[in-house]
């Protein structure tokens, strides 16, 4: 690899990095990846083309509507039995792949372990599928005596007609436990995020609200979008109990559906992953009046900052004050190793493409460490993830979008927490932002490239121009990046570490730098004979 | 307890399938095609497919896997995809250059009726396709069958494609493996090396999913089977097939399209499989079984013999594809083990009758299921029900292993949580060695962790 650049007065102009990876496209092609490329300056207003269909052809990160719906938002979720109907791939791919880990008590159910399918043969498509599915959730209730039992359309169920919502309205009268459909079939939208929707919408629609169950706490708080990926939801909520706050659910790292049904009696509802659970927030604040507000518990100052939000909006002294002790402990540790390894990794070069909110998160892990991020993009994520919520009024609804149905929410006049809105009002009347999201480009740097739905041939360009010390995305890029010699960090599955959340999740994540930047390994790759004269062979013994 | 929810009680079930000991059709077909030089998969439905295919052949190998999609929406989903194929076909010939793609379908575009075949003329007559390059169509609905059918479909359609009798045969035998690993196709091609027969091995994999880190990134590395060898088969004298369930088809084709006829064996796992491969490959050659050959096999019969003690009376419970199981439990009984639990979810009605086959004389008591429902959740019923000392196939084993404190040897498909399986071999005699030495040290391992201080044995 040839020498790195020096960026320290600034990020070089990436224009012709653009034009380079777009010269190779057809004419076509080249017009849709230009929109879907920024050379970020955070001073203006941008906008960046997201969450539009990749062309087909395209080598791209991006999944499927069943894989947001199912894997991602229900996935982590353990008292319900999952049902795939499908053919059986779809089913088994979805199966324990996505590391969200789960903490049942003794006796409790977790179905996680297990994968669900009905397995549909031919004779299902020729014939419908319906009379399988009510058999295999007979059976699986049988077997398995579950509170409550999901459906997953996947691609054929939707051109065959399969009715999974009557199904499941049959079902659940006839066996009396919670049963419901997600029409989440892979084609509906762009990417995994149309599936996001869609699981919000089912959640929202089926199992929210369901049981009021009295007060457990004096500060009851929901975490939305925070999906436990390597026990990061293990680390935040040890830090909740020790300041004193009633975590009722999150969704949906560690949670159960037992515990969204009773979700809208917190108090206050706190965004991680913008993208993924938006819905939900604005649902319940429709419906039940609670704010939400955007949070980020990744990055130790974040996440302090995050504690500190929560706690001005209790406006309690004794939990500032907790707050505060907690904040002053931990960041006591994190400082130590930072200082440690600061010295070590500064001035080194990130990229990171993942997702629909890490590839902004995992910037102020990067801050912290003094590294660059100099170029990042997400997976599936919208224009607001972008470029701030302020742009929602004018994003373009297209066929696509329009496909996922939009909830129409109406006040529960009984259960409308009239107390938390008129909080809010005052809050917001000192300053005090709800329904935040700001979105990634706003905190970039100066002529960093944003690129939305990244492809493997940008990659290669990407990697050509900038010579990244490290890379961030997920489990299809990364031996295709470290055969370049760059270190590849999954921040979907975290490389089977982690946590990455809050104070100790900052520690684990600059040991893990340390570990990947400081490295000698890659300078192994080169034969010690690369560089030397070569060697002759002979045929005599002496010469 | 990690599957806290499985009991000993069996409830038969006609539509419910827990814990599935198959996967669908696309991921065995994407995996065929990166056995052939130069070629790009391409995956004929929503975008999802192809990333959880990649996604899974990527976590077994950690290896660049690559392949795209035609990315269908909801609008192709109802107008057909042929527009998203045709422009999916043109962008990959400009942005990444293949020389062959190799197009599968999928349960989508397979239920709105598709035809590849169709669309992919469609790009020819266009002018999509340039001059020296190629475009293959394989149908794999994932709701017909499993992995191992879309691996066969996928062969299948190369040699229909590409292979040609011109009628100049040539001193070559061809050689179509069933579903293994790199390091086994890397080893079938060593002993016919042995053996001094030129072969051409359909597909494989070595070279492309075990490839060297030297700094550069090689979208077509140079393994996998060339077009101008595929296009050789042809005109071989023989084809050798290993395993019916992935190479049969292919088999067929050769001998109906190029009149190569073929003799069907097993995938060469344990002893008695590797004979009767090396004497097919000896025929199909007409070449004698040189000396070295048997000298691999008396060493696999040494280690047997000077082992037999700790594998003698071993129950084994095992779970994976048809080609691979088959020989493999052959190689326990003949070792005096015990299979009494096997599992596929791979249909095929002759699977049952040919395990029985191996297993009615000295393993009675064996329960053998495939095809619908016969799951892992089943086999870990059984153990329930009556406990087994081994455990082998994929990575989702560790959850019973571990549940039910059982040794556990990976194998098949996906092994997620182990490296190892890219580079040594287990078919051949020496593989055989290899699959000993795992089971032993499986078997061996329990003993040392559990046996009483005062029997704790320094020499075994």
């Amino acid at each position: 690899m040839p020498n790195k650049k020096d960026y320290t007065n600034g990020l070089p102009d990436p224009s012709q990095l653009k034009e380079e990876m777009l010269a190779k496209y057809p004419r076509k092609v080249a017009k849709k990846r230009a929109k879907a490329m920024v050379i970020n300056d955070p001073a203006e207003s941008q906008e960046i083309g997201a969450n539009i269909r990749t062309v087909p052809g395209i080598i791209t990160q991006r999944g499927c509507t069943y894989a947001g719906c199912k894997g991602v938002v229900l996935g982590p979720t353990r008292d319900i039995i999952n049902l795939v109907h499908g053919p059986i791939g779809c089913s088994f791919y979805a199966w324990l792949t996505r590391r969200n880990q789960t903490k049942p008590t003794e006796g409790e159910p977790n179905f996680m372990t297990y994968a669900f399918s009905t397995d549909m043969q031919d004779e299902n498509i020729v014939f419908g599928g319906e009379a399988k599915l009510k058999d295999a959730i007979r059976e699986a209730f049988d077997i398995f005596k579950p509170k409550s039992i999901g459906i997953f359309s996947t691609c054929p169920v939707g051109l065959i007609g399969d009715d999974v919502h009557a199904v499941a309205r049959e079902m659940k009268e006839e066996l009396g436990i919670n049963i419901f459909g997600f029409s989440c079939e892979g084609y509906r939208g762009v990417s995994q995020s149309a599936g996001h929707h869609i699981a919000n919408n089912g959640i929202f629609k089926h199992v929210v609200g369901n049981d009021d169950r009295p007060r457990t706490g004096k500060f009851q708080v929901n975490l939305l979008g925070e999906y436990n990926i390597g026990g990061d939801a293990f680390e935040i909520e040890r830090i909740f109990e020790e300041v004193g706050v009633t975590l009722i659910s999150t969704y949906s790292g560690n949670s159960t559906v037992e515990s969204f049904a009773y979700s809208h009696t917190a108090d206050l509802n706190m965004v991680m992953c913008h993208r993924s659970i938006n819905y939900i927030a604005e649902m319940m604040e429709e419906k039940y009046g609670i704010p939400w507000f955007k949070v980020n518990f990744i990055g130790a100052e974040s996440t302090a900052k995050s504690l500190r939000k929560m706690a001005d909006y209790f406006g309690d002294k004794e939990l500032s004050a907790k707050v505060e002790e907690v904040i002053a402990r931990e960041m006591l540790k994190v400082k130590a190793v930072a200082d440690a390894v600061k010295p070590k990794v500064e001035g080194k070069l990130a990229m990171m493409f993942v997702g629909g909110s890490r590839a902004h998160h995992y910037q102020d892990l990067f801050t912290e460490l003094g590294v660059r991020v100099v170029s990042a993009g997400y997976e599936f994520a919208h224009r607001d993830d972008y470029e701030g919520r302020e742009v929602i009024p004018n994003i373009k609804i297209d066929a696509d979008t329009r496909n996922i149905e939009d909830l129409v929410v109406e006040k529960d006049e009984e259960k409308y927490r009239n107390d938390l809105a008129e909080k809010k009002a005052k809050l917001q009347a000192e300053g005090y932002e709800f329904e935040d999201y700001k979105g990634m480009m706003p905190d970039m740097q100066k002529n960093s490239l944003v690129i939305d739905d990244v492809n493997h041939w940008e990659t290669e360009k990407l990697i050509e121009f900038y010579k990244p010390d490290v890379f961030c995305a997920g489990i299809k890029e990364k031996y295709v990046v470290q055969k370049y010699g760059v270190p590849l960090k999954q921040l979907h599955s975290y490389d089977y570490g982690g946590p990455y959340a809050a104070f100790e999740g900052a520690i684990n994540f600059y040991k893990e730098m340390e570990r990947m930047l400081g490295t000698d390994i890659w300078k192994l790759v080169d034969t010690p004979w690369k560089h030397e004269p070569e060697i002759v062979g002979s045929v005599t013994v002496d010469a | 307890m990690l599957l806290r929810h499985t009991t000993s009680e069996v409830k038969e079930r006609k539509a419910l399938t827990v814990n599935p000991a198959k996967t669908c059709q696309p991921v065995g077909a994407m995996y065929a095609a990166l056995g052939v030089h130069g070629c790009l998969p391409h995956s004929h439905g929503s975008q999802g497919c192809c990333s959880y295919h990649r996604s899974a052949l990527t976590r077994h190998y950690k290896e660049p896997v690559m392949a795209a999609t035609s990315s269908f929406t909801e609008g192709s989903s109802v107008f057909g995809g042929q527009a998203n194929l045709l422009q999916a076909i043109d962008n990959i010939f400009t942005i990444y250059d293949p020389d062959i793609i190799a197009v599968h379908s999928t349960c989508l575009s397979e239920t709105i009726g598709d035809d590849l075949g169709q669309i992919v003329k469609k790009a020819l007559d266009d002018g999509k396709i340039p001059e020296g390059k190629f475009v293959v169509q394989a149908s794999t609905p994932s709701y017909v069958g499993s992995h191992v059918t879309g691996y066969a479909n996928m062969l299948e359609a190369f040699v229909k494609y590409f292979s040609y009798n011109t009628n100049e045969k040539i001193r070559q035998v061809n050689m179509l493996s069933g579903w293994v690993e790199p390091s086994d196709m890397r080893e079938l091609k060593r002993i016919a090396g042995l053996m001094k027969i030129k072969t051409v091995l359909l597909p494989d994999t070595s070279d492309v999913v075990d490839t060297p880190m030297d700094g550069t990134y090689k979208m077509y590395p140079k393994g996998g089977t060339t077009r101008e060898e595929i296009v050789s088969m042809g005109n071989s004298m023989k084809t050798v097939a290993m395993g019916e369930w992935a190479t049969q088809k292919a088999a067929i084709m050769l001998d109906n399209k190029c009149k190569v006829p073929f003799s069907m064996t097993d995938v060469p796992i344990g002893l008695r499989a590797t004979d009767r491969f090396i004497q097919a490959l000896s025929t199909a050659g007409k070449v004698s079984i040189p000396e070295c050959i048997s000298e691999e096999r008396g060493k696999l019969v040494d280690v047997i013999t000077d082992m037999h003690q700790y594998l003698y009376g071993k129950r084994v419970a095992l779970w994976g594809d048809p080609d691979t199981i088959l020989p493999l439990i052959e190689f326990l009984v003949d070792m005096d083990m015990k299979p009494v639990y096997v599992v596929s979810g791979t249909p095929g009605k002759k699977f049952s009758k040919l395990a029985m086959d191996i297993l009615e004389e000295k393993v009675p008591e064996a329960k053998v299921r495939n095809g619908a429902s016969a799951d892992m959740f089943l086999m870990h019923q059984w153990i329930k029900e009556e406990p087994v000392d081994l455990l082998i196939g994929n990575t989702y084993g560790k959850y019973i292993a571990r549940d039910e404190g059982i040794p556990f040897v990976r194998s098949g498909f996906p092994i997620i949580d182990r490296i190892g399986h890219s580079y040594f071999p287990t078919v051949g005699y020496m593989g055989g060695i290899r699959l000993l030495e795992s089971i032993l040290g499986a078997i061996m391992d329990k003993i040392d962790a559990t046996a009483p201080e005062e029997s704790f044995e320094l020499v075994m």
